[in-house]
């Protein structure tokens, strides 16, 4: 009876804690599983694989690494481009070096490294906080863009100062170089991307994701529950880094195909912080909403009216995108915090008691 | 209110002893050589008047703020210094004046955050969060379920605590206090702000904190009334010095503390 | 051996055989310093009285200098444009407190801190939609500001100084002077302290929150103009001044947030620091240090000082 009892506690307790407690979200979520592993390829052109889902992906994962450390656990970063330069770089010599282990293990070991520079810059964290810390991590932003530009050992002593991503093959069937097909890189893409965010949903609500959200809220208070705020934030910078850099490295490897310095600039960090904002500080979801707005709005602007017979000029696009980009972050920090994830949530909420509107 | 006999029995000896505790910021005294101790199980309340020095006292013990001079001893170890988190590892939990807590997580995750110092799975096993650390992760939670049950607060378990009125979210911090399962509880002014229901509600949960786990407890606070039914034995403090140390009876007719709360706006109300 | 050598002695031997290349080193980093510290002073303006880190600072100065120079460019004459700049900036400072201090009054500073961002992309995208996106030249001439160099022998060779770059020491110092006696001596100005120490003072002196914010953020904005004016002139007026209007950031922490003599001396500091290291100690890793030196240097700083050099030692309170 007493044992019957504690397993019933048990289960009920961890159902209550399973991340989809609902089930039309688990019906939801493996409906997108299957749009995203088979639907897909088997539709999808080169267009919509290497012009939308690729990139779209890949800016999901950088998103998420940032929104660890500065939705979660409150640390804002301006050096995300850099620390996505050193997963790739990292990824570039781990694959000169050992030419025969497979790339996949390389793209996600060079993370290892990006993490290890993340800490060493988060490092000052403990003592210097909000903006005073946003300016110390563009130290990191500049001095890592600085070193990809004058260690020619970095990209492997090339003439155009560029990575040029090599051939590399699994089983027989290119993966990364000019003869990988779109299709390829995007399974191997989405495959990286779905487990990285399940371990990253996993982080998040458990123990540690709770720590890193204290930290957050109330770092003086944290520390008086016991927890130890250099750990907590040095891990968040290393978790974090490790997400940007596999992100700069499949950015690179799997992506473009080969990339200068100026890829990894701070343009790149903001663009990722403004996915993290847009798509809600503090969701994971919000991070793919996020991504998918900011990346996906230009080639709207682009797409739309060219449709429609007014072909718009490519910089008009760009200053466009800058306008209507600026305009949301003010609106969403301003109306809601918690960004698009949050407008879903509502919407679900919605849903869940329609058609009774209370 | 306990008789005074029964009071004698309860009283252990020191758990924390506080010698000769001073402490400035810039040219403001906070505290100058303030001495006192607080026994095992017993409910030790810190009064004064506003800016009289009790939260900063608090803050040393807890090792918020180093002391300029002396020295204090918890359970039995003397020090003069010691990190905030130093603190909660030996057992010292904390509620505070004008609240603390995690306001984007929601009550459930602000008392399970109290357990940090309990719980022991590895990165390895969070990153796939089966296993042992979701058994843990369970074990936990029920503990903190009964918390939750004790201050009756399982309607709420879900919500962002920053939504909540302010009574409830008094509450909350102490279920992440008790979370923590201290053997020495602080708490800085619990029913500031609160109705006279919210107060009887909160002085219950102390007592049977006090009762039923034998959790030493310091509070400060304003209420002379809470204070003469709930606690063992008194500090006063004026200007950052003690000017009484006694049972709350004696408190009461103490000519020095009668001076020192005379002008004060909210005087003693008993 | 050789590397300890040429770190820690030959730069100074260096100094010591070349006078007149230390002495120009210095004066470029001094106005490099100087205009620094006038973005930072923007800054500090706008932190003081409404809590708001306003990274737009630098983007400020370039949006100004975009629209005087793309106003003349439209056939305006050269003071008409700077007056319509001073009216753009003042409708901009109205615009921002309406559509974006209000909103988000009683956010957290991070979040006010990141909405800036936000104002920053707008004024990027608008600036060039409006003016159009390849760089400028400053209308210098047409403002009666100098141009060529004065040069003077001696020091073993010879110290050449552009007079534009006088020009900009002399009137970033004015404009420090009257900034400082704004401050102090104006009721105003009071009141913007005041606002710095609580809202309700500033209240109390009959002038509204509201109000105090769009005078500051015009201040900041007529500070940008100046700084626009004179950075353009020493280069061209383009976006890409950005990067360089980021310097301001260091420089401010350096100096603590609240401080304008603070905004000053780290003006000075990184400008004449940076220059100091890419001369000297620049070549030894290969060149372009100048692009982080200066963070660096605030890093460094801020790990001993986490106040900054002149801010306040903050004392938590819980
Ligand atoms: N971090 C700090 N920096 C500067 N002064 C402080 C700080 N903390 C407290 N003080 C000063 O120390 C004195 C004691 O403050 P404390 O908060 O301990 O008083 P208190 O007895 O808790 O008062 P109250 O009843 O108002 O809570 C006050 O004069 C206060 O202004
Ligand atoms: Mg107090």
């Amino acid at each position: 009876m007493l044992y019957r009892e504690v397993g019933q506690y048990k289960t009920s307790y961890a159902a209550d804690m399973a991340i989809f407690p609902i089930l039309q979200d688990r019906i939801g979520l493996a409906a997108i599983l299957l749009i995203a592993f088979v639907v897909i390829p088997l539709v999808g052109h080169d267009f919509l694989l290497n012009t939308v889902m690729i990139p779209f992906l890949i800016f999901t994962l950088a998103a998420i690494g940032l929104n660890l450390l500065t939705g979660y656990t409150g640390l804002l970063s301006l050096g995300t481009g850099g620390f996505m330069g050193v997963g790739a770089y990292a990824c570039l010599k781990l694959t000169t070096i050992f030419p025969h282990v497979n790339i996949v293990i390389w793209v996600l070991a060079s993370g290892l490294f990006s993490a290890a520079v993340g800490v060493l810059f988060g490092l000052p964290s403990l003592r210097i906080k909000g903006f005073y810390l946003a300016v110390a991590t563009l130290a990191a932003q500049f001095f890592l863009e600085w070193c990809f530009i004058r260690i020619p050992w970095l990209y492997n002593y090339s003439v155009s100062g560029a990575i040029e991503v090599p051939l590399r093959t699994l089983m027989g069937i290119p993966v990364t170089g000019p003869t990988a097909t779109s299709l390829t890189r995007y399974l191997i893409v989405l495959s990286i991307v779905v487990v990285m965010t399940w371990v990253a949903s996993n982080l998040v609500h458990g123990r540690i994701g709770r720590t890193w959200m204290a930290v957050r809220d109330m770092d003086l208070a944290a520390e008086l529950v016991g927890i130890r705020l250099l750990r907590a934030k040095l891990l968040a910078f290393a978790v974090s880094s490790f997400y940007c850099g596999v992100a700069g490295a499949m950015m690179v490897f799997l992506w473009y195909g080969g990339a200068e310095a100026e890829v990894f600039a701070i343009d790149q960090s903001f663009l990722v912080l403004f996915m993290v904002i847009i798509g809600g500080l503090g969701t994971l979801t919000g991070s793919f909403f996020g991504a998918a707005l900011i990346y996906i709005l230009p080639i709207v602007l682009r797409e739309i009216p060219a449709a429609l017979g007014l072909p718009v000029h490519p910089s008009t696009v760009e200053q466009l995108t800058f306008v209507i980009v600026g305009v949301l972050i003010i609106v969403f920090l301003a109306l809601e915090p918690n960004g698009l994830a949050r407008l879903w949530q509502i919407g679900k909420q919605k849903l869940r008691v329609w058609p009774f509107p209370y | 209110m306990r008789a005074p006999s029964s009071r004698e029995v309860r009283l252990g000896e020191a758990l924390l002893a506080v010698e000769n505790v001073s402490l400035a910021f810039g040219g403001v005294r906070a505290l100058t050589d303030v001495s006192f101790d607080i026994r095992k199980g017993e409910i030790r309340a810190i009064i004064g008047p506003n800016g009289a020095g009790k939260t900063s006292m608090l803050n040393v013990i807890n090792g918020f703020y180093p002391p300029n001079t002396g020295r204090i001893t918890f359970k039995g170890e003397a020090r003069t210094t010691m990190r905030p988190y130093a603190a909660a590892l030996g057992g010292i939990a904390r509620t505070f004046q004008n609240l603390a807590l995690f306001r984007g997580m929601t009550t459930l995750d602000n008392i399970m955050a109290g357990r940090a110092l309990k719980m022991h799975r590895g990165f390895f096993w969070q990153l796939i969060r089966h296993g042992p650390a979701l058994r843990e992760e369970v074990e936990h939670r029920r503990r903190v379920e009964e918390i939750i049950d004790f201050l009756e607060i399982a309607a709420i378990r879900k919500v962002q605590v920053g939504r909540l009125p302010y009574g409830l979210q008094k509450r909350v911090e102490l279920g992440r206090a008790l979370a923590m399962e201290p053997d020495l509880l602080l708490l800085d002014e619990p029913m500031a702000g609160m109705n006279l229901e919210e107060k009887e509600d909160m002085s219950r949960f102390i007592l049977d904190v006090n009762q039923q786990y034998g959790t030493t407890i310091a509070l400060i606070e304003h209420d002379m009334g809470v204070v003469m039914d709930l606690s063992d034995r008194v500090v006063v403090l004026d200007y950052g010095r003690k000017i009484a140390d006694a049972t709350p009876d004696e408190v009461k007719c103490d000519k020095n503390v009668i001076r020192a709360y005379l002008g004060e706006p909210h005087g003693i109300s008993a | 051996m050789d590397i300890l050598y040429k770190i820690f002695i030959d730069p100074f031997v260096q100094m010591g055989t070349a006078p007149d290349l230390l002495v120009q080193t210095l004066w470029d980093g001094l106005v490099a310093g100087v205009l620094y510290a006038l973005i930072a002073l923007g800054f500090v303006l706008i932190f003081k009285a409404s809590g708001v880190f306003n990274f737009a600072q630098g983007i400020m100065v370039v949006f100004a200098a975009l629209t005087l120079v793309g106003l003349h460019e439209h056939g305006v004459p050269a003071f008409v444009a700077l007056g319509l700049t001073v009216l753009v900036m003042l409708v901009l400072a109205v615009g921002v407190e309406r559509l974006m201090l209000r909103p988000l009054v009683n956010q957290s500073s991070i979040i006010l801190f990141m909405a800036t961002f936000g104002l920053t992309y707008f004024l990027i995208g608008a600036g060039q939609i409006v003016f159009g996106g390849s760089p400028k030249v400053m209308i210098a001439s047409d403002l009666f500001l100098p141009s060529g160099a004065i040069e003077f022998k001696g020091l073993g060779g010879f110290v050449s100084l552009q007079k534009i770059d006088i020009a900009a020491v002399i009137i970033a110092s004015v404009m420090v002077g009257v900034l400082a006696v704004f401050f102090q001596r104006t009721r105003i100005g009071r009141a913007l302290r005041a606002v710095a120490d609580s809202h309700q003072a500033a209240l109390s002196v009959g002038i509204s929150l509201e109000q105090i914010w769009v005078i500051v953020w015009f201040a900041a904005g007529v500070v940008a103009i100046a700084t626009g004016i004179l950075w353009g002139a020493r280069s061209e007026v383009s976006f890409a001044l950005q990067i360089i209007a980021l310097k301001a950031l260091p420089v401010l922490v350096l100096g603590g947030l609240t401080s304008i003599p603070g905004a000053i001396v780290g003006g000075l500091i990184i400008g004449i620091g940076e220059k100091l290291g890419e001369f000297y100690w620049g070549p030894l890793l290969g060149g372009g240090i100048e692009n982080w030196l200066a963070y660096v240097i605030a890093l460094g700083v801020l790990v001993f000082r986490p106040q900054g050099l002149f801010g306040e030692k903050i004392i938590e309170r819980i």
